[in-house]
């Protein structure tokens, strides 16, 4: 654990210098495939908020009462990806029971977020960085609203551009590509601000 | 000791998997179970199905066939019911095709109702004369390059009762376009009075799943599943000047409700502008010459946008909005209907609304 980084500082630091789109390039399937409206977009942003902030609280929980204990610290990548998958799964069925518009806005995300490499990585990054069960937390919290708000982000830029004439060979995911590279640029612009590894 | 060490990696994925499997199956048992539900139907005939299904696909296992032309995906907006119990919010899924009219009278989507609690709908009595047909390939004819006759031959049930201008569903099985059978929406072309025969007009849209498969798969002799009779794009018994406009496919209707017409004996003034490209798009011309002949005062219309210079062609030329405009001079005492692509029937319609057509008195189908 690095010494003096408050959960706070983490969480911003993970929304912004480190936000796990922009600066790790993870979870970028679903950011390409589903950053063309800024509706859907919303919806899918804040299943992964969700998910990624609780499934990192329970990753953690797993590390370090049953990996750790048991000396299986290599076996972390199979637990996680298997407990993620069933939390997932889980939390679907609950939102199909408990509504039926929330399903609609928010649950048909879920499946896709089982496979999204972002919610892993936040889980792989908090044991590698020896952030505390709090800071654990609020490391998923805060990468969750960066991924949100830079696919958010991406659906503004690419609802606009359906009005703009793009070259025929870069339409697409071509020129997603591009705009996140540019993104990505202008959030280096916030490093150095909080350092949290 | 790295037996040990194995065997305790071994044991713990087992464990954690094990407890998350009885966690799925709790869950699946109970959170996702919904029992068995029932569903009242015009407040007489009550029948029960597996919960948690849309009301449109449990409706259809108990032979019950709300028409849908989209096969259940949202995208057509034709399986409307009147549901008369609570049924929580509408989804965001049905918003587009409910208007605030229907909202008053809670109507809704079958295919995305999904069936949690009992419920009770009312649907229209003719939906119970809708069935399920099995039947078979007779022929499969070239009318243009783009267009060909299917005729099917109703094996069990053997015979269809239908108005002539309504259309069926067509079940395409899974085949490598399709994982799960789909049903597209088709009107039958052929005489409501040959019970035992429905013969479609079906225009090969690219990339199409069911055209495709009718197209390039099915065969003279195939066994194929369809139901209805569905729709209410048929005559209405009035005595006004009728038109007819059409476009590709949608011939298809009009040749039925033409022929009904002949073999009924109608005698009403009638046009019928049909649109197409090139001499290549038209074709059923010499059945309309005999239905010249035979209705009491009838003319065909065909219409070119694009006529090419080596087709001779002597006909009207233009957008069929435009030889409309041209041919209608008022749209008193005038009945119009429409049958084609959602682009077409839109303009059109404006142009019968110009002249003086009620809109109340436009009927179409909107192949889309
Ligand atoms: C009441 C009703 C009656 C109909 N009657 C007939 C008929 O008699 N003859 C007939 O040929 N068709 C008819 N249709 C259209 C038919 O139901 C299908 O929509 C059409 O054949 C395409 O089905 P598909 O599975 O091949 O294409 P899909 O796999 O559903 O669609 C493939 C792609 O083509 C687009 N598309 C869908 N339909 C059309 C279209 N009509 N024109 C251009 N693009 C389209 C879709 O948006 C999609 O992108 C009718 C539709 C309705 C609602
Ligand atoms: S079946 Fe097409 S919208 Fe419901």
């Amino acid at each position: 654990m690095t010494e003096g980084i408050t959960f706070y500082a983490i969480f911003f630091a993970a929304i912004f210098t480190n936000n796990i789109l922009l600066t790790n390039y993870l979870g970028m399937c679903s950011f390409l495939a589903v950053s063309r409206e800024v509706k859907t977009s919303v919806g899918l942003g804040m299943a992964v908020i969700f998910v990624m902030a609780v499934t990192s609280a329970l990753n953690w929980l797993a590390y370090r009462y049953i990996l750790v204990p048991l000396d299986l610290v290599y076996l972390r990548y199979i637990i996680f990806i298997v407990i993620i998958a069933a939390f997932v799964q889980l939390i679907e069925m609950i939102i199909e029971r408990v509504s039926d518009s929330l399903y609609a806005s928010l649950g048909i995300f879920l499946p896709l977020i089982t496979v999204n490499c972002a919610i892993l990585g936040v889980s792989l990054f908090m044991i590698i960085r020896d952030y505390h069960f709090l800071s654990s937390f609020f490391y998923g919290l805060g990468s969750g609203i960066g991924w949100a708000l830079a696919i958010v982000a991406m659906a503004g830029i690419r609802q606009k551009m359906t009005r703009s004439r793009v070259p025929k060979g870069l339409a697409g995911a071509g020129i997603t590509l591009i705009i996140a590279g540019i993104m990505a640029l202008a959030f280096m612009g916030f490093s150095g601000m909080i350092k949290i590894s | 000791m790295p037996v040990q060490a194995l065997l305790i990696g071994i044991g713990a994925i087992c464990g954690v998997s094990t407890f998350l499997a009885i966690l799925m199956v709790i869950a699946d048992a109970t959170i996702a179970n919904y029992g068995d539900v029932k569903i009242k139907i015009n407040e007489d005939k009550e029948v029960e199905v597996t919960g948690g299904k849309p009301l449109l696909s449990s409706l259809m296992e108990q032979r019950i066939f709300i028409p849908s032309a989209c096969g259940g995906r949202g995208s057509c907006g034709l399986c409307k019911v009147k549901v008369t119990s609570d049924a929580g919010e509408y989804l965001p899924t049905e918003l587009p095709w409910i208007t605030d009219e229907e909202k008053k009278d809670n109507i809704r989507l079958a295919c995305q109702l999904k069936l949690k609690k009992d419920i009770s709908i009312r649907i229209p009595e003719e939906l119970f004369n809708v069935k399920e047909y099995l039947a078979e390939v007779v022929s499969l004819k070239d009318l243009t390059y783009d267009i060909k006759q299917v005729t099917l031959k109703l094996i069990n049930p053997d015979d269809i009762s239908f108005k002539a201008g309504q259309y069926i569903q067509f079940k395409v099985p899974e085949y490598e376009m399709t994982a799960e059978p789909v049903y597209r929406a088709y009107s039958m072309a052929s005489h409501p009075s040959r019970k035992n025969e429905v013969e479609l007009e079906v225009r090969l849209v690219s990339n199409g799943i069911c055209t495709t498969y009718i197209f390039e798969h099915l065969k003279a002799g195939d066994s194929v599943t369809i139901n209805g009779p569905y729709g209410d794009f048929f005559l209405r018994d009035t005595d006004s000047d009728i038109i007819f406009i059409a476009g590709g496919s949608g011939m298809a209707p009009i040749k039925s409700i033409l022929n009904d017409m002949a073999d009924r004996g109608v005698e009403r003034n009638i046009v019928y502008f049909f649109g197409a490209r090139s001499v290549r798009d038209l074709f059923l011309l010499e059945e309309m010459k005999e239905l010249e002949k035979k209705l009491h005062n009838f003319t065909f219309v065909p219409a070119l946008s694009e006529p090419q210079l080596g087709e001779n062609w002597k006909g009207e030329t233009g957008l069929i909005t435009e030889v409309l405009d041209r041919h209608l001079k008022s749209g008193e005492n005038v009945e119009a209907y429409l049958c084609g692509s959602p682009g077409m029937i839109d303009a059109t319609k404006e142009v019968l609304i110009k002249r003086g057509v009620p809109e109340g008195l436009i009927y179409y189908d909107k192949f889309g």
